[in-house]
């Protein structure tokens, strides 16, 4: 226990530098800002902000990035109780009782519901994050090369198994991201690769920020304008005071236990690849009806049913950050975003990270703590000001955030070859977006593409050429055989069910902030 | 055009997009090399192939009617959202564009003042604002506390005397 107390007292008091307090408490601000908005979630915010942690250290950086994370994930309530409009994915299952709530007056009381079960559930898995990280670090310490490939094989095939999207739309969004990752001159051998039309600015490779810009800035912003026809929305009004909200707050603490579950369940999902917040909400908002001795009254404004998804998509952020800091492999396309930005900076993700960068990752997990506090606060005193920002017409918004995407992608590398190229991504991620291509894995895959080449070169360099090691040594071959397992799955029920009639188009959007 | 021909123009084009990886890739070696381990174009030539061939699997579901997708006769872009979607990119073509010649400055004032005001058909003096502050927060935050330039083309000469102020 000493080991981890230690340690994460100095991360606390990491955490307690003016620097990063500011930085923390500004990116809990614009996390809940970005969550509270439609069509844009953590992911969005986190990559059109990322090049602003150019201008401080790693370890703040992480902690704004982190904080917007977070905010973002209890920001997600408010447009899904106020407008009956989820503002992310993760916040879906939160309208199915958050928004009935707001048609009977109760809108309030869903939002400190939202708000405290999100504290709940941050509580909780930063908990386990901090009981359970160490030890992970310390054993993923003896991978070598070929349990690092396996790994990275392992991720990308939970997005095929567990991602839900259409199979073959999946593989082929890993393999761009892979192939786009490879472009630049090759490490080992020094030749180019993939240089298009000779083009110079391709020999510097595709930076991950740019696509991800693309994708989830400008991509994200034509969907939304497509869909909201840039109107402002009709918002459901709120007038808080002290003594309401004290009352509120009394009601649903009623629901604390069953909310511990349902933070439980959506940590342990959230540490999942491709799983992520989304299905955790919509899986404890069914754990949290089945508990229930009155499930009839769940979609038709039952608190616990707002405090269900809420607790969990917090509890899944926190656990998406644990087999990114611990094995370098991230849970969620934000944590993606983060460790792509760990590289930027310097660091290299994985277990040397809790040897290497102590006070960077004790940091971050202090800063976790200290984030849950601040984003609840700061939630519940400013909901009429976060409610407000939902009236904003969407014809302001995209411009400002078109301009962000531009500026911050030519700020890394300082080339507008970069700015053309995140134009092409974010246009083509938008038409592709129309026909269910899922994009998420593309981003995964483009961050560690590099990680993965080169672990499997080493390995295959080790073995003279022989493939078998990565089935001889017993961590590998778990981990390529689950990964078998999670790549079979759908193909043989994809099989199954094409022998059958086909039906109608029914299907919904498919997932986009993954 | 509907959402069923947009299936099958989408994977035919990331097909031949696909090709054209496995084309460039294999400019290197695309096998093993003695004593030096995988060739520099194996990793993106494989992977290129198993792109197209994903992509073949995607037109071989089309012609079987196997995907929601391939059995759509809906629009695949409605006319708002052609000139919606449109306009915007157009507009940050011309950004990008005149980011280049005119510096990305000007280009914002006019890309801003156009989308915010023509486009949105929101208020005179919201417009104006946004179309000022906006780059002169970005010029204050990347040029003079992050030391980034951004790109100015011709009117680079403008901003000498801010330079000496601020550098």
């Amino acid at each position: 226990m000493e080991t981890i107390l230690a340690p994460l007292a100095s991360g606390l008091i990491e955490a307690f530098q003016p620097i990063n307090l500011a930085m923390l408490i500004i990116g809990c601000v614009a996390g809940l800002m970005v969550g509270a908005l439609p069509g844009l979630g953590s992911v969005n915010g986190v990559a059109i902000l990322l090049p602003v942690t150019f201008l401080v250290p790693p370890n703040t950086a992480i902690i704004f990035l982190a904080a917007i994370y977070y905010g973002a994930m209890y920001g997600g309530a408010i447009s899904s109780i106020t407008l009956g409009i989820p503002g992310a994915s993760t916040a879906v299952a939160t309208v199915f009782d958050g928004r009935p709530l707001a048609m009977q007056g109760k809108a309030e009381l869903a939002l400190v519901g939202a708000a405290l079960a999100s504290f709940i559930g941050g509580t909780v898995s930063i908990v386990l994050f901090t009981i359970f990280a160490p030890p992970l670090a310390e054993w993923a310490l003896q991978f070598g090369p070929p349990e690092q490939f396996a790994l990275m094989v392992m991720a990308f095939a939970t997005f095929i198994g567990l991602g839900g999207d259409d199979v073959p739309k999946t593989i082929f969004s890993i393999l761009i991201g892979l192939v786009l990752a490879t472009v630049g001159l090759d490490v080992v051998t020094g030749n180019p690769r993939l240089i298009f039309f000779d083009l110079p600015g391709f020999y510097h490779g595709v930076n991950f920020l740019v696509l991800a810009i693309g994708i989830y800035g400008i991509g994200e912003m034509l969907w939304t304008l497509e869909e909201t026809t840039g109107a402002a929305p009709v918002v459901h009004k709120i007038h808080p005071t002290l003594r309401s909200l004290l009352h509120n707050a009394a009601i649903v603490l009623r629901y604390t236990w069953r909310t511990v579950m349902t933070s439980l369940l959506g940590f342990f999902v959230g540490v999942l690849p491709a799983a992520g917040a989304t299905p955790g909400s919509l899986m404890a908002y069914g754990l949290s009806k089945s508990f229930s001795k009155d499930p009839d009254s769940y979609g038709k404004g039952n608190p616990a049913g707002v405090m269900a998804p809420e607790s969990a998509n917090n509890a899944a952020s926190t656990g998406s950050m644990l087999p990114m800091l611990t094995l370098g492999i991230p849970g969620s396309p934000t944590t993606a975003i983060l460790l792509g930005g760990m590289i930027i900076w310097g660091l290299r993700p994985g277990p040397l990270l809790f040897t290497e960068h102590p006070d960077f990752v004790w940091g971050l997990i202090g800063s976790l703590y200290i984030a849950n506090v601040f984003t609840v606060i700061i939630n519940l005193a400013f909901i009429p000001l976060f409610v407000r920002i939902l009236t904003i017409r969407f014809t302001i918004l995209a411009p400002v955030i078109f301009t962000l995407c531009i500026v911050g992608g030519y700020a890394p590398e300082q080339n507008l070859h970069d700015v053309w190229l995140m134009l092409l991504f974010g246009v083509s991620a938008y038409l592709l977006r129309k026909l269910n291509y899922p994009v998420a894995p593309a981003v995964l895959a483009i961050v560690l593409g590099p990680l993965a080449e080169a672990y499997l070169r080493q390995s295959l360099i080790t073995s003279r050429g022989d493939p078998s090691i990565f089935f001889t040594r017993p961590i590998s071959l778990t981990c390529m055989l689950i990964a078998l397992a999670l790549i079979c799955f759908p193909i043989v029920a994809a099989l199954r069910r094409s022998r059958r009639v086909p039906e109608g188009m029914g299907e919904g959007a498919k997932e986009w902030q993954g | 055009m509907t959402v069923r021909t947009a299936e099958l123009l989408a994977a035919i084009l990331l097909a031949l997009a696909s090709i054209s990886f496995m084309v460039k890739a294999s400019e290197n070696y695309i096998l093993w090399v003695p004593l030096r381990g995988p060739g520099a174009g194996a990793w993106p030539f494989w992977l290129s192939l198993g792109m197209l061939l994903t992509c073949l699997w995607n037109i071989f579901r089309w012609f079987r009617g196997l995907t929601p997708e391939s059995r759509s006769n809906e629009t695949f872009m409605s006319s708002g959202a052609v000139y919606i979607v449109g306009v915007s990119v157009a507009s940050l073509f011309l950004l990008i564009l005149g980011s280049a010649y005119i510096g990305i400055y000007f280009s914002l004032i006019l890309f801003l003042f156009f989308f915010i005001r023509i486009i949105g058909k929101n208020g005179m003096l919201t417009s104006v604002m946004l179309s000022i502050f906006l780059p002169i927060g970005l010029f204050l935050f990347f040029e003079w506390a992050l030391r980034i330039p951004l790109p100015k083309g011709i009117s680079e000469p403008l901003f000498y005397p801010i330079y000496r102020i601020i550098y």
